[in-house]
């Protein structure tokens, strides 16, 4: 497998704030990644970068082998769906579609035609008529048709309500199954999408914390739910993630438990269960030293 | 699809189900990874690692430029796992347990005929 995006010791300052602080991976070809963290994480920055939307203030983007800023031939091999996408006052969904083929080598005219249908989307409405969900589903349309190799999908559905993004999750795996491309897909809906996903990154106050395989990532945590001191006795020399206590019943995050620690749990009357993807992400992102400490 | 296993161990779960079943026969196609992908929402290489799983066991196999076919004697092959499975994940608890509610040997068996019996 080739990488489509390499990214080395990326930094990007506004003023005092780093938004994006010495990042460096890669994103490998045809995969569908996440790129997960919290509201100000620096996504959106990241995104802009290898967009070539914004200059970085120090370090290398890689983007199919060139720098991506001001150059063309890479650029439109990408397609960039914002959340808060800008149209010009007077247009109607009909000349955002009509215009997207200049920009994008690979649209692909018929599938647009079907997806509108799917989104039941008015074509000859002033966009500012529209409403928030037919905003996004311009965008997640004009992401989907585009079919560009490297795809990025920043929070594209504001306002779309369950049906609508159901629609979106099934049209991006079928025709991802028979266009292979490269996705990143940016969202705070963990839940929903982490079935869709194959590798996942997270950026938490500009740093990447976690960059792995989707698989791996959704068994590399259980929690133990016990009394205080049975749970404590068990993971007293593990890496902890999380704890709670409630009078003296304890649960606990912990990391990767063997088949033997689980029988080893279940001899000690301990219960175990997953962690999703979400709930992983949560902890890891969320833990205040203060917090844990006072937990503890 | 449950969040304490890989999803890709799930997917060759629900083939061999099938094949144990009998709605996979020895010697048919398989749906395609991007049909199992996009009936169980999930990501087709995911729905290809499950697949993966039962070729490497020799459960499945692939035909060039057609597909996944199930392979000869499959059924019988997973069946004798399960059984093991079985032993492992159901006999074993199911002992421990009667253990410590004082029931004896012939009392457990006397149950399991009961239930056999109904």
């Amino acid at each position: 497998m080739s990488a489509v995006v390499e990214v080395s010791h990326l930094t990007k300052n506004f003023r005092s704030v780093t938004a994006v602080d010495d990042v460096s991976f890669t994103v490998e070809e045809n995969m569908i990644y996440g790129l997960l963290g919290r509201n100000g994480a620096g996504k959106t920055t990241l995104m802009q970068l290898l967009t070539g939307q914004d200059f970085a203030t120090r370090g290398d983007i890689r983007v199919f082998g060139e720098n991506p800023v001001e150059n063309a031939p890479v650029l439109q091999l990408v397609s960039f769906i914002k959340e808060s996408q800008k149209y010009p006052d007077d247009f109607k969904p009909k000349h955002v579609l009509k215009s997207a083929p200049w920009f994008f080598p690979f649209w692909d005219a018929d599938f647009a035609e079907r997806l509108i249908d799917d989104f039941r989307l008015p074509l000859n409405r002033r966009i500012k008529k529209l409403s928030r969900g037919q905003l996004s589903s311009i965008g997640v349309i004009v992401g989907l048709a585009s079919r560009a190799p490297l795809t990025f999908f920043d929070e594209p559905y504001l306002g779309l309500d369950a049906v609508a993004r159901q629609i979106f999750y099934d049209r991006l795996l079928e025709d991802y199954g028979e266009h292979p491309r490269t996705v990143i897909l940016s969202t705070h809906l963990i839940d929903e999408v982490s079935n869709l996903l194959e590798h996942v990154l997270v950026i938490d106050e500009g740093k990447i914390i976690v960059d792995q395989d989707a698989d791996t990532l959704r068994g590399s945590a259980t929690t133990v739910v016990g009394t205080r001191t049975a749970v404590d006795a068990f993971v007293a020399d593990r890496e902890v993630l999380h704890r709670d206590y409630v009078g003296g019943l304890a649960s606990v995050t912990v990391g990767r438990l063997g088949q033997a620690e689980r029988l080893e749990a279940a001899d000690a009357g301990l219960e175990l269960s997953p962690v999703s993807l979400q709930q992983l992400i949560v902890r890891k992102t969320n833990v205040s030293q203060k917090e844990f400490e006072q937990s503890a | 699809m449950d969040d304490s296993r890989p999803i890709f161990v799930q997917i060759a779960e629900l083939i061999e189900n099938d094949i144990i079943g009998g709605a996979l026969p020895e010697e048919t196609q398989v749906p395609s990874t991007n049909d199992f992908a996009a009936f169980h929402r999930i990501n087709p290489a995911t729905a290809g690692k499950g697949v993966n799983l039962l070729v490497d066991e020799g459960i499945l196999y692939k035909k060039r430029g057609i597909g996944m076919f199930v392979a000869e004697g499959a059924r019988s092959r997973l069946v004798a796992k399960r059984r093991d499975q079985f032993q492992n994940e159901y006999v074993r608890p199911l002992v421990t347990e009667a253990g410590k509610l004082g029931i004896t040997e012939t009392q457990l068996v006397e149950m399991i005929r009961e239930e056999g019996a109904e």
